[in-house]
């Protein structure tokens, strides 16, 4: 059998081939499980792509590239959007020229990520239409969709993944693509690009008319399809679901959605009514089932219980079986640990040691919460462990106050921690503070990417770089030190003088990720050798 | 020893299971581009992210005619291949009645090229219960690992093929 036309592809790698097939101009995003092989594929595969310091920053560029009448992609994890929410739920009122795809991964069952919000919401909230793939062959050409639905309405279209998507392989074929837009070229239009209120009352209008004619188009679309003979046993499902769902019942009629919003509520309509019981199959919160209850549809959901972690083959037939008895669990696995060379576990074991309260942040040294270190007292989201930290000096007694430590890690820190250590200069705790940054040189947690504090690009070639004691001295940040954590004396005694001095402190404890350590040398010798 | 179904026939499960390092997404990648070079359709599933620090990390291959699911469905994988003995148990569960256990320490880690590959050697010990042309397999091989080491993992691979060989006659 001939399969040279044919690759066996990840939901993220589809997804680059669909933009490089496409020719985006320019992919962007920030690293996050389970989106960031999308951008290294792409930009592997030969397309354009960039790390951006955060999801907002990247939305902003790519909604800069969709105004220039280019073709734009933005990847990013499900928090990711909420920190590019800003952007995305104007962006919608605006529209676009060229193209915008947002691909948006959700992570439902948290196996890596801290918490488990469904993405979904957002396409009702923002008004943005969204297609979500069921498979690999479903990522490429519903990126495409996209693509061709973002030109013809003129609005930013949410791709949604899901782990099961963005990290299953399966069969993919390449096809021809044309370009849904021309070269890009910029023509003003105020009125719909500058979101003053006189012209964001119309703006908001024409939002609600187009998700009309988008729903309208959706009703029809061949993009939805009806599976399996006639049966009295109807499912609606809509991404990984859809191939749960067709494996546990096989001899069910299904709907399977491509646009899951504006949700095609006629056609949901008419299928139910086609079968004698109907059953939404969906992962997470009850997004489907609700839209077709509040449309007077007659349709069965799933019991609470199977609102948390993933869906599979068995817990669908649970599903369809009415079945709510105990599942079975099974048994914990190894969990993962700081690496036993890392030299930063030298600061949780100076942290512990010392009873600091501290701060946390994410990334691979949120295992720092871990025994034997449990040094760690909260972790929030990208960034809090400065804002987090502040707010803990403020309140605590001194005695207490004192001892609060902000850990961040460098990626995170440019991500979303420079506006905390703006406000910790700007609404100093009378105790001072310590912010301490753990600077591995890379987002190691992701998977090795570059982000401006590294100064390499995406693919590692050189460009500007954000020092970060740079930065916080030209902040007015008191007391900005470095020190290496694998000489541990001088760390512990710094860490205690900072803490002892009751200035504003940034502290960063810099040392590569041995992880990266071989590519580092490589990317070292080939600049010494030009 | 019961031999994998041939085409035309049910889907085939197989759970890979160890620790992270140890390069279990690595050697399921192999496994389900060899399926595929032989003309199945396929489908494999993992989870990334906290699986680099040293974690148990599992992964899901199936291969067959039509594949729907992307997940083995639970209890019923045909295959479980284990490179670390410490997660026979938290991924046993995964494996049908009858299915078949595979664990490292039937391969002699005198007789590997290198410690690294021994993820290649479960795949050898695998690939004789299945039904996937030897051919697809070094093309796997081929496809996944830098070019200097290909000759190390096709001598693990005939390793682990030998391994089974041996534990076939023994039975």
């Amino acid at each position: 059998m001939d399969n040279s036309n044919r690759l066996l592809l990840n939901g993220n790698e589809a997804v680059a081939h669909a933009a490089l097939d496409a020719q985006v101009h320019l992919g962007t995003g920030y690293p996050g499980t389970p989106s960031t092989e999308i951008l290294e594929t792409l930009s592997a595969i030969g397309g354009k792509a960039q790390w951006a310091p955060n999801e907002k920053v990247a939305i902003e560029v790519a909604i800069g590239v969709a105004f220039g009448n280019g073709r734009a992609l933005a990847t990013m994890k499900h928090v990711g959007l909420n920190v590019a929410a800003d952007p995305l739920f104007t962006a919608t009122h605006t529209g676009v020229t060229g193209a915008l795809v947002i691909v948006v991964a959700d992570d439902p069952g948290m196996a890596s990520s801290q918490n488990e919000q469904d993405s979904r919401r957002y396409a009702v909230a923002a008004g943005a239409p969204m297609l979500e793939p069921s498979d690999s062959q479903e990522a490429y050409d519903y990126f495409l969709s996209a693509l061709e639905i973002s030109h013809r309405w003129s609005t930013p279209v949410l791709l949604r993944l899901t782990t099961r998507i963005c990290h299953s392989k399966s069969i993919v074929e390449r096809h021809d693509v044309k370009p849904v837009t021309g070269d890009p070229y910029f023509e003003h239009d105020r009125p719909a690009r500058v979101m003053v209120p006189a012209h964001a009352r119309p703006a908001h209008r024409r939002l609600r008319k187009r998700l009309l004619e988008l729903q309208a188009w959706n009703e029809s679309s061949d993009l939805n399809t009806i599976l399996g003979a006639d049966s009295d046993l109807g499912i609606i499902a809509a991404g990984v679901s859809v191939a749960h769902a067709l494996e546990a019942a096989p001899g069910a009629r299904l709907f399977k959605l491509a646009m899951s919003y504006p949700f095609p509520i006629e056609r949901m309509r008419a299928f139910a009514a086609s079968v004698k019981r109907c059953v939404v199959i969906e992962e997470g919160d009850p997004v489907l089932v609700d839209a077709c209850r509040a449309a007077g549809i007659d349709v069965t959901g799933k019991a609470e219980m199977y609102r948390f972690g993933e869906l599979n083959v068995g817990r669908v037939k649970r599903i369809l079986a009415g079945d709510t008895s105990d599942e079975f669990v099974p048994p914990r696995g190894k969990p993962p640990q700081l690496c036993p060379g890392c030299p930063h576990r030298t600061a949780f074991d100076i942290l512990g040691r010392h009873d600091c309260i501290v701060a946390g942040d994410i990334g691979c040294y949120t295992l720092g919460v871990l025994p034997p270190f449990s040094a760690m007292d909260t972790c929030v989201c990208m960034g809090a462990a400065v804002g987090v930290g502040l707010g803990l000096r403020h309140v605590l007694p001194p005695v207490q106050a004192k001892k609060v430590v902000s850990v961040i890690g460098d990626s995170t820190f440019v991500h979303g921690g420079i506006t905390g250590l703006v406000e910790m200069v700007y609404n100093p705790p009378e105790t001072g503070h310590v912010l301490l940054i753990l600077d591995n040189s890379t987002t190691a947690m992701t998977g090795l990417q570059e982000h401006p504090g590294t100064g390499r690009t995406l693919d590692h070639r050189e460009t500007g770089r954000v020092v970060f004691e740079d930065l916080a001295r030209s902040l007015g940040v008191p007391r900005v030190s470095v020190v290496d954590p694998r000489k541990p004396e001088e760390f512990e005694k710094e860490l205690l003088d900072c803490l002892e001095s009751g200035e504003l402190c940034v502290l960063i404890a810099r040392s590569p990720c041995i992880l990266a350590a071989k590519l580092m040398r490589k990317l070292e010798k080939e600049k010494a050798g030009e | 020893m019961k031999k994998a179904a041939k085409p035309g026939s049910r889907v085939i499960n197989i759970v890979i299971a160890g620790l992270g390092g140890q390069g279990v997404l690595k050697s399921s990648d192999m496994l389900a581009y060899a399926a595929f070079r032989s003309g199945r359709d396929v489908k494999k599933a993992e989870v990334h992210g906290m699986s680099q620090r040293g974690g148990s990390v599992t992964s899901d291959v199936r291969f067959g005619d039509r594949v729907l699911s992307p997940m083995v469905p639970p209890g019923e994988a045909d295959y479980l291949v284990v490179l670390e003995n410490t997660q026979v148990e938290p991924a046993r569960h995964r494996l049908r009645d009858d299915g078949t256990l595979l664990q490292a320490a039937a391969i002699d880690r005198e007789s590997l090229p290198t410690a690294k590959a021994l993820n290649v050697a479960m795949l050898g010990m695998l690939s004789v219960h299945l039904d996937i042309p030897e051919p697809n397999w070094y093309e796997a091989i081929e496809a996944h690992l830098p070019g200097n080491l290909h000759e190390a993992n096709r001598k693990a691979f005939e390793v682990g093929r030998a391994a089974a060989g041996k534990e076939k006659s023994d039975a």
